[in-house]
Parts: structure tokens; C-alpha cells; sequence
């Protein structure tokens, strides 16, 4: 099973939605869809879920255009952010419903429900209604729905994101398994970088309403296409800081330079953008190519084992993400040391280049 | 650590107060009356419960309930599912939602002595507009002064369109409350619009249609003013409902003790019928 995009796109009373977009996806792995909220990702799963018509373009399942074929006849399965069960069944018939409506016999429905019930330990709650459950539970009921049909495609749109913070690692752990060797195609949308790491597979980043980049997740990380991109996959958000080459020299607005090295110092001179993700901005220099510069601590903030520190350095705002605790005084300069090597350079159209 | 005081009661001695003057009070004077035989000049006798005894037994009061639970069992069957039906026939978005809610929520605002008074104009045989279309277009032999059963008509007709809005505005909030992603999850299980009303839309109204279902009983069953505007009670005793025999017990015969033991039977009845209807439909909640 693939889906395959070919120029799709959505419009709503002449607003375009989804710009025309290409992308193959294929099983065996997550298809994360990052972006923030806004970007397109539910509207591109509705797209391919049929609840939405195309404006033009086509969807392909298995290379059939299902661009026509209602949302029932794609076989798929849609988990959302809310918990959706009906309210007046049990869990079981929850489970049991898209079965029982595709005219399955009893017996294997029985079976399906409960090996779906089993995989995400519903076993004891299959009598209860979902208002009876914990929101963890009702949605693992929805997952368990999504398992027990089968579908060709299993789309998920933020399930995780109205889950407390523990329940979402619980389950973030074991999404890749349950869906693993089933042959659908999985598609993940999320706001959160991290997620789209930790799920492996395939990102298509998203940004106004258009995939910017599409490939293996720790590719995309390594080498954002466009600013844009680099944006959706940081958080804290990428640092970025617009320079002036000449030379091999970088010069920022506020004087802070560095030697250029490798592709960077081949490129004509002009003016550029640089990104460095906040843990390459540290309180404490990691090596001798690091850059200094002078910022005014504005937030600080510690979470677990790392501290962050946002500090004012001209026009831009940074972000430091560093291990352990440091002593930052909120209003005072402090030195930070970008680490140059590790930086990213967008020409002035935002598009990569060093 | 545990502390117990009697604190808590200073608490609670407001509203005790106002329940005491807004309900309490008012209903210990009629209990008063319906215990003793009341004259002029503030002579009373002791009475004891038979004003409950004769009430109890006669026929006139057999009769005027018999009609109440007639014409309130007509109304909810009428009501519930008509207001539901055009609470699903209403645009959820556009220009036209604000149109449709206002409309609806007219009826409502009308005085309820007005409404009698218009549906009277409305239906009087040959210079009411209905009145006149029904017996000189149409040829139907329709009179509400006259014949019970048009009566009867006209005052289920004019209860449905006073009040079906309130069923419609409580169903309607319920609807639009329903989130998207359930008819979603609903269409991709490829669901049809009946098991979508039965499994989504119903189950979520369902609270709203409880409160609905106790409102409309209330005031169905104890309707006064525009029956008694409409037809005062007749053709005969045909629409003498108990709130209109129970007005012309207490003011047209002035039998004071008779009407209070009335109120209180027919109080007493409102309030068990309403706590079944709302037993009865959160039983499965409280599971």
C-alpha cells in the first residue's frame, strides 16, 4: 500500500487551503506531518481521507485514483486529537462498529476486537463507556478502532496532544510497534519536532499550507532545505541572525564576526541569514572555533536537566539551550558562544546554501 | 485533622431564608386553607383532610386530569420530536443561522394572554382567517366555540407553535455542540444518517433533551392562560384543563378550602411526575 499525491491541492470559496502538492508515501514506517498549527496538516489528512474534496490534482492508493471514491470505500482510519468514541456504546461495540458495518461475521469480529483490546490493554475495560475512562484510555479505544478494521491507511492528527505529559510518552513508545508489519500506510501530523525524531520514518515538513521538504526525518533535521523548514523543525525556535560576507569574514549587525569555513566561504559575497539551533549557543565555550557574543538575559528558564536563557543581542532574540544549571541574571549582559561549525546559511530568498 | 463545627449552617441560612419566603410560606397558607372550611370575616373550622377526601373523589377533578394528562401527553409526543426534527434541519453555519434562531425564539416572546387572544381572532369560524379559510375554502366543518374536538385542535396547535422553539433552541445548542470529528469518524466508518442520529446526535442531546422534555411537562401541565383565553374552558367542560377548573373553584365558587387541597393534590402530582421523567431518563448516567 502507498499514497501517492499528485498536485493536489484544496481550495474553500476560492482560498486556497493546500497549495499543489506532490508526495509518495509508503509503509513499514511513520509519515510524520510537521508543522505548526495552521500549516495544513489536518487539512491534508482530510484531503487524503476524502472528508474534504480535491480542487485539483489526484490522490493515489496502490496507484488507483481514489480522488473520486468516497471517504467509506478508501478503507482508512482516522484517529483525532479529541478523543472520538461513540458515547453510548461500549467499548467494545466501539471497537466492533466499523466491523459491524461492513457486515463482518460475529465470530470474527470477536476476534479482531479482542486481539485489537489485547495490543493496547483494553481487556478489562470493554464494558465500560468511554466517559467512564481515563482520556488515555478513550484513546486507546480510538486506536484500538483504527487497528481492529484494518485499513489501508491509518491517518493520526495529534493524537497525543490533549494527553498529560507522562501518558504521551507511554504511548508515543509503543505507536511505531502497534502499527508495525500491519502494511498500512501510517501518517502522523504533529506541531512538535521531538515527536516527528523520536517516530523516525519519513517528515514532510509543512508551512503554509505546502510540504517544504519531504524525506527520512534525521535527513530533514541535518539539512533544512529553507528557513522556513529549519523554523518548523527546532524547538526552542532556530536562532537565525541576518550577516554580511566578505571574504571569509561573517559580520553581524552588531559586529559579532567569524572566519568562514568550507562551503560557506565559497560563496559570493553579500547578505545572508544564519541559523544555529539553541543547544549550539552555549553559556560556556565547547571548543576553540567557537564564536563569542554579548547578549542581555531576558527568560530564563529550567527544565529538568537543561537551562535556557533568552537574550537580546541587537534587533534579534536568541535562545541558549545548555545541560546543567547556570547562573543568569535576568537584565544582565552574559557572553554566549555560538558554536560556527554547526550553523546553518540561507540565502536572501531563504533557501539553503552552506 | 478533622474539625467539626456547626459553622456550615451560617452558610446555608440565606438561601434557607429565601426558599422559606419564596416557597415555604406561600404553600403553608394554602396547606391552611385545605384543612379547615373558611368564612368571612377570618372564621375558621377544623376541617381535617376532607376537602383531599372529596376532591379525590370526584369526578369533576377525574375529569379536568384526565383532559391534563391528555393534553400534555399530546404535546410531548408532539413537541420532542417536531423541535427535534427542525433543530436538524437547521443550517449549522452561514447568513442564514442567526435568520432561523430568530425566528424560532418569536413565538416565545410573545405575552401568553396575547397569543390566546390572536389564535382566538385566528380560528373564529368565519371572520378568523383560519376560521374562515377551513369552513368557506376548504369546506371542513371546523368551529372551536362549538365542537370539542376542534377545540381541542386548536389549542394542541397553539401550544406546538408557542412552544416547539424551546424544544428546537435546546436541541440545536446540543447539536452545534457536537464536535466535527464525530461525523468524521462517523463517515469514515461509512455510518448512515439514521445511526449517526441514533449514536451520535441523540446521545449527545441527550441532557439538554432531558431538561427540554421537564420544561415542557411543567408548563404543559400547568398551562392556564391561553386555554383559558382561547376557549375559557370550553365548548362545555371539554378543554377545562386543572389549572382553569382549579380557578373556577377558588374564585368563581370561592370555595377556599376545596381549591387549596386541590393545588396541593395537583402539586404534589407535577412534582412526582417530573421527578419519574427525570429518574427515568439519567438512569443510565448514574450506572
Amino acid at each position: 500500500m502507498t499514497i501517492e499525491l499528485i498536485d493536489a491541492c484544496k481550495q474553500v470559496r476560492g482560498i486556497t487551503h493546500i497549495k499543489p502538492t506532490s508526495l509518495k508515501m509508503r509503509p513499514g514506517h511513520f509519515n510524520v506531518l510537521l508543522g505548526q498549527t495552521g500549516s495544513g496538516k489536518t487539512s491534508l489528512i482530510k484531503l487524503m481521507a476524502g472528508l474534504d474534496p480535491l480542487a485539483s490534482g489526484a490522490i493515489l492508493f496502490d496507484g488507483e485514483d481514489v480522488s473520486r471514491l468516497s471517504t467509506q470505500k478508501r478503507n482508512i482510519s482516522l484517529v483525532h486529537q479529541f478523543f472520538v468514541n461513540y458515547p453510548h456504546m461500549t467499548v467494545y461495540d466501539n471497537i466492533a462498529s466499523p466491523l459491524r458495518v461492513a457486515g463482518m461475521a460475529k465470530s470474527e469480529i470477536d476476534g479482531r476486537v479482542q486481539e485489537a483490546a489485547d495490543i493496547l490493554q483494553l481487556g478489562p475495560m470493554l464494558n465500560r463507556r468511554p466517559q467512564e475512562l481515563s482520556g488515555g484510555q478513550q484513546q486507546r479505544c480510538a486506536l484500538a478502532r483504527a487497528i481492529a478494521k484494518e485499513s489501508r491507511a491509518v491517518f493520526l492528527d495529534e493524537p497525543l496532544a490533549n494527553l498529560d505529559y507522562k501518558l504521551r510518552e507511554e504511548l508515543r513508545e509503543q505507536l511505531p510497534e502497534l502499527f508495525a508489519g500491519r502494511g498500512a500506510v501510517v501518517v502522523y501530523a504533529t506541531s512538535e519536532p521531538e515527536e516527528a525524531l523520536l517516530l523516525g520514518g519519513e517528515t514532510a515538513l509543512m508551512h503554509d499550507g505546502h510540504v517544504t521538504q519531504f524525506g527520512p526525518t534525521a535527513q530533514i533535521y541535518r539539512k533544512p532545505a529553507t528557513l522556513a523548514a529549519a523554523r518548523v523543525f527546532s524547538d526552542p525556535p532556530i536562532n537565525a541572525a541576518a550577516i554580511t560576507k566578505a571574504g571569509t569574514q561573517a559580520r553581524m549587525k552588531t559586529g559579532v564576526r567569524w572566519a568562514l569555513e568550507g562551503a560557506a566561504a565559497a560563496l559570493p559575497d553579500g547578505d545572508y541569514t544564519v541559523a544555529v539551533r539553541p543547544h549550539h549557543v552555549t553559556p560556556v565555550s565547547v571548543s576553540p572555533q567557537t564564536v563569542a557574543m554579548e547578549g542581555t538575559v531576558q527568560v530564563t528558564e529550567l527544565s529538568g536537566s537543561e537551562s535556557s536563557a533568552h537574550f537580546q543581542m541587537g534587533a534579534d532574540s536568541w535562545v541558549s539551550l545548555a545541560h546543567g544549571v547556570h547562573p543568569y541574571e535576568i537584565g544582565q549582559n552574559h557572553t554566549f558562544y555560538m558554536d560556527a561549525s554547526k550553523a546553518f546559511y540561507f540565502d536572501a530568498d531563504g533557501r539553503l546554501v552552506a | 485533622m478533622k474539625t467539626e463545627n456547626q459553622r456550615a449552617w451560617f452558610f446555608v441560612l440565606p438561601v434557607l431564608l429565601l426558599v422559606a419566603f419564596n416557597a415555604l410560606v406561600p404553600i403553608m397558607t394554602v396547606v391552611n386553607y385545605s384543612v379547615q372550611e373558611t368564612f368571612g370575616n377570618n372564621v375558621f373550622f377544623w376541617q381535617g383532610l376532607d376537602w383531599f377526601e372529596q376532591i379525590l373523589r370526584s369526578d369533576r377533578f377525574h375529569a379536568a386530569l384526565g383532559r391534563q394528562f391528555l393534553f400534555t401527553f399530546l404535546i410531548l409526543i408532539i413537541e420532542i420530536p417536531l423541535g427535534i426534527i427542525v433543530a436538524l434541519a437547521m443550517p449549522r453555519k452561514g447568513m442564514w443561522v442567526p435568520v432561523c434562531l430568530v425566528t424560532m425564539a418569536l413565538p416565545m416572546l410573545i405575552p401568553w394572554n396575547v397569543v390566546g387572544s390572536m389564535w382566538n381572532i385566528f380560528t373564529l369560524p368565519n371572520i378568523g382567517l383560519l376560521g374562515y379559510f377551513m369552513n368557506d375554502v376548504l369546506g371542513v366543518n371546523y368551529d372551536m366555540t362549538q365542537q370539542p374536538i376542534s377545540a381541542w385542535i386548536t389549542i394542541v396547535v397553539m401550544d406546538v407553535w408557542h412552544w416547539t422553539s424551546l424544544v428546537v433552541l435546546l436541541s440545536y445548542a446540543g447539536l452545534v455542540s457536537i464536535p466535527d470529528a464525530y461525523y468524521q469518524a462517523a463517515k469514515i466508518d461509512g455510518a448512515s444518517p439514521w445511526k449517526v442520529f441514533r449514536y451520535i446526535q441523540l446521545p449527545k442531546m441527550k441532557t439538554v433533551l432531558t431538561i427540554a422534555v421537564l420544561l415542557r411537562f411543567m408548563d404543559s401541565f400547568n398551562i392556564y392562560t391561553e386555554p383559558f383565553v382561547l376557549t375559557g374552558g370550553g365548548p362545555g367542560n371539554s378543554t377545562t384543563l386543572l389549572s382553569i377548573d382549579l380557578v373556577k373553584i377558588a374564585l368563581g365558587q370561592f370555595d377556599l378550602g376545596p381549591a387549596a387541597a386541590m393545588s396541593l393534590i395537583y402539586f404534589a402530582i407535577t412534582l412526582l411526575v417530573s421527578w419519574l421523567f427525570y429518574t427515568l431518563m439519567t438512569k443510565d448516567d448514574a450506572q
